[in-house]
Parts: structure tokens; C-alpha cells; sequence
């Protein structure tokens, strides 16, 4: 694979000023495409190729970022920028079509009292509830996603995989959350995982298909560029950090490697991905953290529910205390929110 | 800087309902500055001798200046010669009378006292490091500060336990230390000679930057605070004519300087042939060396840390870049990038990467070499931030094409500036990276441990860094080789500077 986008003759003009990150979403549209993936051999070449990921230096990019200082407007902003980018979730054995139509009303009105609050992304559900949630969500921009492919273990043959991904389709979800089969990547079949995407994306038909990794499952930063890389190339839309099932969820560190994949991607196959991380995420801070990570990793163009999901429940609810906090100046009671 | 307006220009394909959430407005980082009124700065600060503060004999003062905005700060003593003698007087005094009988575990005690008041105190430390210096608070916060405490606590270990140093049974101290120390990390060189030499028994006449006396004067109060025996540590300040009157002082044992190879040059000469002991820790022109099989993403940040740490003032910045000839262009294309987004700007703002030149005279002379790498024909590229009108300031800079018979290549520059240059083999790396006087640090990057090993065995330096750059740590000694001086500082090896062995 080569990595090599934009010259850096391109950027050498005189008066000597340096490319911005605008003028870079720019050459994107000029730049080499990826080789053709026809065998697993050359999909093996093309992801050993990948530069490896060390570990300190990512954690410690990510823990210098986390100190950005997010202040006054910018907080507010920060803030409904995130919960338009929540993709609010129930993913529980216990759910009921009651709990889902709760979910769908808050998700197009967060809160009931302010109408300026912007409406969450998607929300996100089981299958059997994909059509109860479409018809709460009626023509509302809220999107119906859903986790499909076996969530969240995805140890069931590719036939029942598909069949799962048709029926959240039919029933009316936008999106599709899957999962990889961590036991192919790990034991190196690369091939059965990309195949896997390649196919689960057919069956999205119209849907985007998110891409869950399950970072907590691949363990090394390595992998987790790697599978980023899988997942692209398969035709994910987006690719996902976690279930929120597994003990470790999304992690900044984590994410600024996905980003980075993300980044490299578009320059080198001139496709854009999105990011989604998931699992864990429960203040504002956390949500605003992975905001700067975005902004300041692949760029603005990054942020926006078309390119960055946050996956969670409880988050929207802090996210509503802290813009009531930034605009009265003290805190509400947590009660003044609903619960789901 | 980055902006952070969200646009849909190079979306994916959006399905309508996605499309109305979309719309939301821009988002940039507001000022988010750290407030100028923590560093309860005084008007005016006397010299620390004695134990206490009292004016210069001649009742000179010179201002302090904040080099972000070219405002005075405060106004400081100018130390004469006979204050230095008074101050040397006194650290002898202490060093007889109560320093030198002292058990180590009663020195440890003061020193672990001195790391607690700064970490304290460490917010007023760092606003006034910030004020003094010109540096970012994010690094004065994150690094200066911790760091001096950090140093402190360790050396607060060593004290009772010089015989188990590896210098014999009851190493001996060596007298009164004249220490002389930089501009650019003032409070954390104060504690690179303070901690190991009262550790190891001795007393200190300090002598901080011209440029950035304050942080030394409130360490001063700090002492003050731990009740550390009077005249054990004395600050004076003033310019190099201060500097001077200590390194000439007969009844000064020990010399440690931390500053230019020039200044390190006149000192050796002024001591040679007498008593006094020396450690010198001069300049550096550090050769980040970068193999086509670098963790790329951590490697440019590595090589951002390295040079645009600290405005590049660091002895040893990461300043020459020698980067395999394969992946040459890709690396130069994603630094450019990077340096782009470096935010440039109040020092006093938590979200600033790159601060302010320390003084007006560094400035030009970071503008003259650099003059002299675009009349030598390099390729520069400048990041297109803006720059405050007042105060000063350079926009960080790379250059490119630079060969190795550059001025830019050879000559400290000491502030943002990185020169690129190529390599196509282990060797050649090695070769040019050794091709300099200065021998103080590199960093080698590449995912082979072998061949990291390899160049490491083979470069004249004396801290080799491995996928990674401008770390530091008390527990690792820090000095170099050659024109960039001798002695070790941290460390167990930090010790044998302050002790007669």
C-alpha cells in the first residue's frame, strides 16, 4: 500500500505558508485510490504494511489532549454539538416496546422545556424493536439504528448474520451496527473478516453500516489499527470503538487510533469514514474530550453526526445538566430529566 | 489554528433525516486563560542571603520583563560582587556551623518539606514560571513544576543513603556550590542543583537567569517556608557580571552551570587550575533519527515535542531531523501538517502549544540564523498563525533540503526551528548524527529493537531516546558528551557532582 497523498511539492508554494487542514479535505478528492482487494494474500500485504502504533505515545497524545481547556461558549456549543451526535441507546434483554417509545420521544425533544435543544442522532435497539422504535420516530430526522450480526458476541454463521442484518433493514432501521468476528481477526483470517463486511454491507441495501471493532477484545493498539483498516476497506460506513458489552469500552487512546485510520483513509482512498465510540461514555467531560480528539486528529469536517457518533444512555442526561449549568450559572436537580 | 466549524463538504452520502441535525454553527476554542493575579507577584524582590531577603549593596535593581507582552513584572536586585561575597560568607557559615553536622536523614527531611511546598504551591509556580518565561501554562502546570518537586522527593531518598551510592563508605560533600542556571526551565534547574547538592551535604549560592529570576525568589520564600537553616541556600540575582564574581570567588569548591557552550568555555578557562570542581551542561543540537518503520502518528508527535517543547528552548531539542530517504516526503508532508495546528499565542491560555520567545535578544537571534537557512538555499515552511502584536514571538518553522554544511544544521539555533535532513542507511544516520561538537541527545525511532540498539551503541550522545523524546525523569541522569559538557544531573549519578570522590 502506499501512504503517499498530496506531494509535498503541493505544499512548498511560495510564500512558503504552510497547508491548512481545510486545504487538505481539498486534495482529498485528488488523491490515489486504494489497490483493488481480491485475495486474502493481498489484503494481508496491505495490513501488515500499515505503520504499527506505539502504545505510550498514543496514550500519552491522547491524556495531552484530554487537558484542553473547553470554556464558556465553546462548552455550550461542545455540548449540543455532542448530543447531536448521541446515538441513544437501550440494549438490554429487559427492553419493552414502552421503554423504547420513552427512549424515541426524548431522543427527538431531549428536553421537553426547550425546544432549542437539538435532537439525537439516531437511537439505538434491538432488531425486534427497530419497528416500534420507526413508528414512534415517524418522519422525525432522529435515525433508527440497529445492532445486528449476532450482537454482541457475532458467533453465529454469516447466513443467520445476514438474515438478522435484512430483517432490522425491512423493518425500517437506517443504520446498521455490526459486529466483527474478533476470534477470525485474532487467529489471523483476516479474509472471513472482510468478506463478512463486504457481505453484511450488501445486505444494508440503503442502510449505513457501522463496523463495531470491540477494541476491548483486540487488546493492542496494532489491532485496532488494523481492523480499522478491515473494516474501511470491507465498506463500513462507520467504524465503531465497542458493544459496550465486553469490561473495557471506548478509550481516547482507542479512538485516536480509529481517528487516525479514519484520517489516513480518506487521503489515501478518498472515501470519508465515521467514527463511532461507545461504551462508557457518561459526562459531559468524556463527551467533550473525544470532541477535541476529533477536532484536533482528522479535523472540523469530522464533526459532524454524519462523520462522529457517541453511542450511550446516561450521557444525554448529563449533557442536559451541563447546558442548563453553562446557561443558569447552577445546577439543577438530576430528577428534572427523565430517566430513559 | 484549527477551526472548528463543522461542514458536510466531504460527508458521506446522507440520507434527509440525518441532514437537519447537521446544521449546527461553529465551534472554537475560547481564551481559557489562567488568571496573571495567582502569581502574587511584589513590586520589588531583594537578594535571598542568610535566610532572609535584604537589598544589594549598591541598591541596583533591574526589571523583569514578561516576554509575552513586554511588560515589566517586577523589579530585582542586582547582585555586586560584594554581595556575592556575602552570600558565599554565608553559605560557608552554614556549611560549618550547621549544614556539615546535619545527618542525612535531617537533610532529607528539609528537602522532602521543599517538595511538598511546591507542589503547594505549584499553581503560583506555574503562573509565575509562565509570566517569567514566556512558556505555556499547560507545560509550566504539567512539566516544570511536577518535575521540580519530583526532583526534590528523590534526592529527599538519597540523603541517608549516600553510602549506598556506589561512591565508598561516607562519601564526603564538597563545600559551597555556586550554581548558575538558565532561562529556559528556571524553577526546574534551580531544583536539578539544589535537591542532589544539599543532598550530599552542601551549601548553595544560586544564580538564576537574568531574563527569569522570579520562580528562584518564591522558591526563596519556600525555603523560608520549610525552615531550612539560614544560609544553606542563597539566591542572588543579576546579570553575568554576577555570574562571574561566583565563578571567581576563591572560597567557592564547585561550579555547576547550565547554559551556553560559549559562557561554559569562559568558566572552565576561569577555574582551571584551581580547586574548584565543575559540571558543565551546555548546548545541544539533538538528532531525532527516524527509520521508515517509525510508529508513524506518535513519531511526528515525538518529533513536535522535540523541537517545539518549550519554544525549542531546550539543550537538548530534537532540532536536526534526520529522516530515512523512503519515507522522507511523507513525514515532512504530515509535520507541516501537524506544525499547522500548533496554537500559537498567550502563554497564560491552558489551550497554547507554543509561547513566547524569552527575550528580545534570543529572538534575533533565532531570526538571523534562520535568515541564514533560506540564504543557504534550505526550504522553509512557516506555520501561518498569528502573532500576538506586542511581545516576542516566532512562528514555529521547518526547514527542509538542509544539508549538513547549513548553519541551520550545525549551530544551536534554541528556538522553534527544525531542520530536516535525509539518510538512506543505518550508517549514514549514525555519521551525521555524530558530525557535530555537541553531543547531549538523540532520539532514535523505529519498531526494530535491534537496530534502535544498534544506532543507539553507536551515537555520541548522553541521552539516547527510543521512540520518544524529551522525557525526563530525576531518577535518570541527564549531561553530555563533548562541547556539550561533562557531569551528570539526576539519577544516583547526580550525586557524584556534589560529592568528593
Amino acid at each position: 500500500m502506499t501512504r503517499r497523498v498530496a506531494s509535498v511539492d503541493q505544499v512548498s508554494t511560495t510564500p512558503l505558508r504552510l497547508v491548512t487542514v481545510e486545504d487538505r479535505n481539498v486534495q482529498i478528492a485528488s488523491t490515489i485510490a486504494v489497490p483493488v482487494i481480491e485475495t486474502e494474500a493481498q489484503l494481508k500485504a496491505l495490513i501488515v504494511s500499515l505503520s504499527g502504533v506505539d502504545a505510550v505515545g498514543a496514550e500519552a497524545r491522547a491524556a495531552k489532549l484530554s487537558t484542553r481547556s473547553i470554556k464558556k461558549s465553546t462548552k455550550l456549543a461542545a455540548i449540543e454539538m455532542a448530543i447531536s451526535m448521541i446515538d441513544l441507546t437501550t440494549l438490554e434483554g429487559a427492553d419493552t416496546p414502552g421503554r423504547v417509545t420513552s427512549l424515541c420521544t426524548k431522543a427527538m425533544r431531549p428536553d421537553p422545556r426547550d425546544l432549542t435543544v437539538p435532537s439525537v442522532a439516531a437511537v439505538c435497539v434491538y432488531p425486534d424493536l427497530v419497528a416500534h422504535a420507526r413508528s414512534v420516530l415517524g418522519s422525525s430526522p432522529v435515525a433508527v439504528a440497529s445492532v445486528a450480526t449476532a450482537f454482541p458476541s457475532g458467533r453465529a454463521s454469516l447466513k443467520v448474520k445476514l438474515m438478522d442484518v435484512r430483517e432490522a433493514v425491512s423493518a425500517g432501521a437506517d443504520e446498521i451496527d455490526m459486529v466483527i468476528d474478533r476470534g477470525a481477526f485474532l487467529s489471523g483470517r483476516l479474509g472471513q473478516v472482510f468478506d463478512e463486511v463486504v457481505a453484511v454491507k450488501e445486505a444494508c441495501g440503503h442502510a449505513h453500516l457501522k463496523v463495531i471493532l470491540e477494541t476491548g477484545e483486540l487488546v493492542t493498539y496494532d489491532n485496532v489499527r488494523r481492523a480499522s483498516w478491515v473494516a474501511m476497506l470491507g465498506g463500513a460506513d462507520f467504524i465503531k470503538t465497542s458493544t459496550g458489552k465486553v469490561t473495557v469500552n471506548a478509550t481516547l487512546p482507542n479512538a485516536l487510533v480509529m481517528l487516525e485510520a479514519v484520517r489516513d483513509f480518506a487521503e489515501t482512498a478518498g472515501r470519508t469514514v465515521g467514527v463511532k465510540v461507545a461504551g462508557g461514555i457518561r459526562t459531559s467531560k468524556d463527551a467533550i474530550r473525544y470532541l477535541v480528539l476529533v477536532n484536533e486528529t482528522v479535523g472540523s469536517t469530522w464533526l459532524t453526526p454524519n462523520l462522529f457518533r457517541l453511542g450511550a444512555s446516561s450521557l444525554l442526561n448529563d449533557l442536559l445538566m451541563q447546558r442548563l449549568k453553562q446557561q443558569r450559572g447552577a445546577y439543577v436537580r438530576a430528577d428534572e430529566f427523565s430517566g430513559d | 489554528m484549527p477551526t472548528f466549524a463543522p461542514t458536510n463538504s466531504a460527508g458521506i452520502d446522507v440520507s434527509d433525516r440525518q441532514l437537519a441535525n447537521s446544521q449546527l454553527g461553529s465551534l472554537e476554542y475560547d481564551p481559557a486563560p489562567e488568571s496573571a493575579a495567582i502569581a502574587k507577584l511584589e513590586s520589588s524582590y531583594g537578594l535571598f542571603i542568610d535566610g532572609g531577603f535584604s537589598d544589594g549593596e549598591a541598591h541596583e535593581q533591574f526589571a523583569t520583563v514578561n516576554p509575552a507582552n513586554e511588560e515589566t513584572l517586577s523589579m530585582v536586585a542586582q547582585a555586586s560582587a560584594a554581595d556575592v561575597d556575602r552570600a558565599v560568607s554565608s553559605a560557608r557559615r552554614a556549611y560549618d556551623k550547621v549544614w556539615s553536622k546535619t545527618t542525612g536523614a535531617q537533610r532529607s527531611k528539609y528537602l522532602f518539606r521543599i517538595a511538598r511546598l511546591i507542589q503547594e504551591r505549584s499553581r503560583e509556580l506555574a503562573v509565575v514560571e509562565t509570566l517569567d518565561n514566556g512558556k505555556p501554562i499547560r507545560e509550566s502546570r504539567d512539566v516544570d513544576i511536577p518535575l521540580a518537586a519530583a526532583h526534590f522527593f528523590y534526592y529527599a531518598g538519597w540523603a541517608d543513603k549516600l553510602d549506598h551510592a556506589g561512591f565508598g563508605v561516607n562519601p564526603q560533600p564538597l563545600g559551597v556550590a555556586g550554581q548558575i542556571i538558565p532561562w529556559n526551565f528556571p524553577l526546574l534547574m534551580a531544583a536539578w542543583k539544589l535537591a542532589p547538592a544539599l543532598a550530599a551535604g552542601n551549601t548553595c549560592v544560586l544564580k538564576p537567569a537574568e531574563t527569569t529570576p522570579l520562580s528562584a525568589l518564591v522558591l526563596a520564600e519556600i525555603l523560608e517556608q520549610a525552615e531550612l537553616p539560614p544560609g544553606v541556600v542563597n539566591i542572588i540575582t543579576g546579570d553575568g557580571s554576577t555570574g562571574a564574581a561566583l565563578v571567581d570567588h576563591p572560597d567557592v569548591d564547585k561550579i555547576a552551570f547550565t547554559g551556553s557552550t560559549e559562557v561554559g568555555r569562559m568558566i572552565q578557562q576561569r577555574t582551571a587550575a584551581s580547586h574548584k570542581h565543575l559540571t558543565l551542561e551546555l548546548g545541544g543540537k539533538g538528532a531525532n533519527i527516524v527509520f521508515d518503520d517509525a510508529p508513524i502518528d506518535e513519531m511526528i508527535e515525538g518529533i513536535i515535542d522535540g523541537i517545539f517543547f518549550n519554544q525549542g528552548h531546550v539543550c537538548c531539542a530534537g532540532s536536526r531531523l534526520l529522516v530515512q530517504e523512503s519515507v522522507a516526503d511523507e513525514v515532512l508532508r504530515r509535520l507541516v501538517r501537524r506544525v499547522e495546528q500548533l496554537r500559537v499565542g498567550d502563554p497564560l491560555d491552558k489551550n497554547t502549544d507554543v509561547g513566547a520567545i524569552n527575550s528580545a535578544a534570543q529572538l534575533l537571534r533565532i531570526r538571523e540564523l534562520t535568515a541564514f537557512g533560506e540564504s543557504e538555499g534550505a526550504t522553509r515552511y512557516t506555520s501561518s498563525c498569528e502573532l500576538p502584536q506586542k511581545g516576542y514571538w516566532f512562528a514555529p518553522t521547518v526547514f527542509a533540503d538542509v544539508a549538513q554544511s547549513h548553519r541551520i544544521a550545525r549551530e544551536e539555533i534554541f528556538g522553534p526551528v527544525l531542520s530536516v535532513l535525509t539518510f538512506r542507511t543505518p550508517e549514514e544516520a549514525v555519521a551525521k548524527a555524530n558530525n557535530t561538537n555537541y553531543g547531549l541527545a538523540c532520539g532514535v525511532w523505529s519498531e526494530k529493537g535491534s537496530r534502535t540498539l544498534w544506532v543507539a551503541e553507536r551515537l555520541r550522545a548522553g541521552v539516547i531516546w527510543a521512540n520518544t523524546y524529551n522525557r525526563f525523569d530525576p531518577t535518570s541522569p541527564f549531561g553530555g558528551m563533548r562541547e556539550s559538557g561533562f557531569g551528570r544531573e539526576g539519577g544516583r549519578h547526580g550525586l557524584e557532582a556534589y560529592l568528593n570522590v
